[in-house]
């Protein structure tokens, strides 16, 4: 017994286990893969040819495409045509960021509505209804945005120019409210609330359930422990949901363009009645446009591809980062 | 105390509460000399009168499924209970029915009267926030807030609750730390989050937390079972200090640290139905010679 | 203190509010509306949004108030962020009733059996609306449903199923990709169809070439959805079919994907809603038309949301009415696909 003790056997190196593959299975394997990677293809397609078509325009126009304000075909041969983003970039930003003021906390409040205050019994008929609003087509909000938002925006508008038109972003050169980037806001907050609502709902029902106890245990009210538990924990979710959000909201094309007064010139003035966002622009342009300013058009399809692409990604990025992490 | 039907059992014990029985299968190993230490160490304390809690009638029900039955215990202030019985038996429903923690379920629901200080903390329009200040709550697994300090965990009590005080936040800070017997561990880094902490610290910082608002009873569901021996061990010796001005109640699955650390113990039974409590007394009493035969069958290891 | 014997106890919930309790949060809410309705006589603020902010404000803090009384300042707080978050759940719903009230209100009166078998052939926007219909849109509409599923389905099931067969190495990747590509805009999609094909080759917009975009946009829905669908399928099932000696394609084909059938079915439903509402891609690569087209390679057509574009566009009162009526329409076929999927998958869950 005792000499076991002493020699013990090395302990064996792990066996290389193999197969022989089977060709019907190399096949599988294959087809899928292939297959798989048809989203890369279809990516760098489209980034391919709208860079590819558009870049005679970005040739021509060199950086200023990004920042240049006038867009202006030439009619005559001889003269050039000058083509500029700048303004559309900047109506889109308007935009996208009155639709993220009015929408997030919107979103937010409704989220720790549903998750904590809402009572059992109609809580799921609650959710079921925001996700049905994530359904509506975009074309339903923008003749619902046209004819009845419109008017009460309008009115809201003037009130606001009463009030606070002496902030340099709420006052206008005349008094034109109506069709203004306050108005495509409004219509574009409503569109990301069912998203915003969405992923904020999940983050926060994924809150340790022994923190909330921890703090209902020390005798906080309802909202003390959203504010000490819930709202540290899901803050970063939350980001990461509003950035799906305006990833949305960069994109829209026929609400906006239902709304929205699309004149091609830089406008801070968020209730003056005139804007458009680069995908509202291009769809204005289209119907006359020459092959160079097509051109220019896709170059700004690209750019507007590039932009959505980002934002997703990070968006992306952070709201996995958070579910993962259960921080 | 409201024993239970019984019978007695044969007598086999000397004056000193020790089983003289020769028969070593029916004696639980040292159990009984544990507790018999405890109770002959106890110092009487100054815990604030009408911090004792009572307990009438006690049911529990989620959804259809009656959890508790007619549970019915008197908590004397200054003292520690241990709530002691196999998993499931209702131990952690009742203790969440005494701080109104039972509530949070959808489907709960229960009937009797808890009383503290002589009054229903179930009575309607009651101010529920306001008894969790005065019934506290340590839970089994350690769960500081990491968003926040040491030191702000310490206080989050008073900031959850609004509570003005006059007292000094920093002696505050230092009282609740000393007595939950964190304070030399952490005095330095007050301001470091709490995530850093071990899962012993972790724990004793959740038991500063709950002194901080100065409540009358503490509530302590199976606070160690989580943590290693030497952290075990460091809080039980904050519970007896802690028991000289409040009342402690704990649940534990350990009959030793029962013996080590209470003055009364409460065995709970479930039939395969709703939990009910089987006996309650003394604990070197229920170690030696409890009066139940399930109670003697559970504490000296044949189930359970 | 006696036990009690044969009474059954009821199960209570004492700490619910009875009605009794909430009758002085009533009463603030009543002396509310007395004071928006004096503030607004009595003040130049008119028109409903004065009302609901006054009754807002004032209901609000009476409620405050009173809580502050029985229970402290933590209370009071507690009774603002609750009102806070209630008004904001009434504003979110407001657009949404909104939305589904007009579309059925205002879609209703242009409806009738005309309009489901009429184009818009013979019609103009302007003309009454007891003329000409949208069934060319309808046609049109699930003509590009048809084949936007043929091209997607396919790749969309093939990426889910390496994703969750073959696990390889490409696995993050690939689904990098597909998150990726969820985020293209649709105008975006349009243009890139327009730009690849369009532009580079002789042909015009079609039936086909529209489908194209909306199967871009279709992919990374039903990829999804497939794969968690792909992945509830247990492992066992999968592990019984390798046991007896299947090749993993046989494996897969048949036992897991059959296994999966139904929660696959719902995924094509749910991308098949994305898309039915799309309008931006089609602008830019349909043609268009106002009669039914039955050939999909050559020449223009329409769909639903392209017809309610036209609508809107066309700017008259009988073109808006038409507009709303192929709104609804639309509304009715997104909606009735969204509850199916549903009703699909739960049913799936049950089993």
């Amino acid at each position: 017994m005792s000499s076991t003790l002493v020699n013990r056997p090395a302990t064996p190196e792990p066996r290389e286990i193999t197969t022989k593959p089977r060709p019907s299975d190399i096949f599988f394997r294959g087809v899928l893969t292939t297959m798989s990677l048809s989203s890369l293809l279809i990516l760098t397609l489209i980034g391919l040819f709208l860079s590819f078509r558009g870049y005679q325009a970005f040739k021509t126009q060199g950086f200023h495409f990004l920042t240049a304000y006038d867009w202006n075909a030439s009619t005559d041969a001889g003269q050039k045509d000058v083509f500029g983003l700048g303004a559309m970039i900047i109506g889109t930003l308007v935009i996208s960021t009155v639709a993220l003021l009015i929408g997030v906390p919107l979103s937010v409040l409704t989220a720790l509505f549903l998750t904590f205050y809402a009572p059992e019994k109609i809580k799921k008929s609650l959710i079921t209804i925001v996700d049905l609003m994530a359904s509506f087509p975009s074309i339903l909000y923008g003749l619902w945005g046209f004819i009845v938002l419109m008017p009460m925006a309008e009115y809201w508008a003037k009130l606001i120019h009463k009030y606070l038109g002496w902030i340099p972003v709420f006052s206008v050169p005349q008094p034109a409210f109506t069709r203004s980037p306050f108005i495509a806001g409004l219509v574009l907050a409503i569109m990301i609330i069912p998203i915003v609502t969405s992923v904020s709902r999940e983050i926060f029902g994924q809150t340790p359930l022994d923190r909330i106890q921890a703090a209902y245990a020390l005798g906080a009210t309802r909202w003390a422990m959203i504010k000490a538990v819930v709202l540290p924990f899901g803050a970063s979710g939350v980001v990461g949901g509003a950035m799906l959000g305006l990833g949305r909201a960069l994109g829209e094309t026929v609400a906006v363009y239902s709304v929205l007064n699309i004149v091609f010139k830089a406008n801070w003035h968020v209730l003056y009645g005139f804007g458009g966002n680069i995908a509202s622009m291009i769809v204005q342009k289209w119907g006359e446009a020459s092959l160079s300013e097509s051109k220019a058009l896709l170059a700004a399809g690209f750019v507007l591809f590039v932009m959505t692409l980002l934002v997703n990604l990070l968006a992306n990025f952070i709201v996995r980062r958070t579910i993962k992490s259960g921080r | 105390m409201t024993p239970v039907d019984g019978f007695e059992n044969s007598n086999k014990n000397n004056q000193d509460g020790e089983d003289m029985s020769i028969n070593t299968a029916n004696q639980p190993s040292g159990l009984a000399n544990v507790a018999a230490k405890h109770a002959a160490q106890k110092q009487p304390g100054n815990a604030p009168l009408g911090s004792g809690l009572e307990a009438r009638g006690i049911h529990a029900w989620f959804g259809k499924h009656h959890a508790l039955e007619n549970v019915s215990l008197d908590f004397a202030a200054g003292t520690v209970t241990a709530l002691i019985g196999p998993s499931g038996c209702g131990k952690s429903t009742f203790i969440r029915t005494l701080n109104r923690m039972h509530e949070f379920i959808p489907s709960a629901a229960m009937a009797g009267e808890v009383l503290l200080d002589g009054k229903d903390i179930y009575e309607p329009g009651t101010d529920v926030t306001k008894i969790r200040l005065q019934i506290g709550m340590v839970f089994q697994k350690p769960n500081p807030f990491p968003s926040m300090t040491i030191g702000e965990n310490v206080l989050s009590g008073l900031k959850l609750a609004q509570i003005k005080s006059n007292i000094n936040k920093d002696d505050l800070l230092e009282e609740c730390l000393t007595r939950s017997g964190l304070w030399s561990e952490v005095k330095d880094r007050l301001g470091a989050h709490a995530g850093g902490l071990s899962g012993g610290q972790q724990q004793r910082l959740c038991i500063a937390r709950s002194l901080a608002v100065n409540p009358k009873v503490l509530l302590m569901d199976e606070p160690c079972s989580a943590l290693d021996p030497g952290s075990t061990l460091r809080i039980e010796d904050t519970i007896g200090q802690l028991a000289q001005t409040m009342t402690i109640i704990i649940v534990t699955h350990n009959m030793q640290q029962a013996a080590r650390v209470s003055d009364y113990t409460a065995f709970f039974l479930s039939d395969g139905g709703p939990g009910q409590l089987v006996e309650v007394g003394p604990t070197n009493e229920m170690f030696s010679r409890p009066k139940d035969e399930r109670t003697e069958n559970y504490v000296s290891g044949r189930f359970g | 203190m006696t036990t009690l014997t044969a009474t059954r106890v009821e199960p209570q919930k004492p700490w619910k509010t009875t009605p009794k309790q909430a009758i002085p949060n009533f009463l603030m809410l009543g002396l509310a509306l007395i004071a928006t309705i004096v503030v607004v006589a009595v003040t130049p603020m008119k028109g409903k949004l004065a009302y609901a902010f006054l009754f807002f404000v004032f209901g609000t803090s009476f409620q405050m108030f009173l809580t502050w009384r029985k229970r402290g300042k933590a209370a009071a707080v507690d009774t603002f962020a609750g009102s806070v978050m209630m008004t904001g759940g009434i504003l979110v719903f407001l657009p949404v009733a909104s939305l589904l009230w007009t579309t059925i209100a205002k879609g209703f009166k242009g409806l009738g059996l005309h309009v489901f078998t009429q184009t818009m052939a013979t019609t103009s926007y302007s003309d009454p609306l007891s003329k000409g219909g949208l069934l060319h849109a309808i046609i049109g509409t699930l003509y590009l449903i048809l084949i936007a599923t043929v091209i997607s389905l396919p790749l969309s099931l093939l990426t889910a199923l390496y994703l969750t067969e073959i696990k390889g190495r490409a696995s993050g990747f690939i689904q990098f990709l597909v998150q990726a590509m969820s985020g293209v805009p649709s105008v975006v999609a349009g243009v890139f169809i327009y730009a690849a094909i369009l532009l580079s080759t002789h042909l015009r917009g079609s039936t086909f070439i529209g489908a194209l975009p909306l199967a871009i946009l279709m992919i990374p829905t039903v990829t999804r959805t497939s794969q968690e669908v792909l992945n509830l399928v247990p492992n066992e099932l999968r592990e019984a079919g390798l046991a007896l000696g299947a090749t993993q394609w046989k494996t897969v084909a048949t036992i897991v994907v059959p296994a999966a059938r139904s929660g696959l079915i719902t995924a094509v439903i749910l991308g098949v809603a994305r898309i039915a509402g799309e309008t931006a891609p089609l602008l830019f690569t349909l043609g268009t038309t106002d009669k039914v087209n039955w050939n999909p390679f050559v020449g223009g057509q329409n769909a639903l949301p392209y017809y309610v574009w036209s609508g809107l566009r066309d700017g008259t009162e009988g073109g808006v009415q038409r507009a709303w009526t192929g709104i609804l329409v639309l509304l009715i076929v997104v909606l009735s696909l969204f509850v199916t999927a549903r009703v699909f998958g739960n049913r799936k869950a049950k089993r």
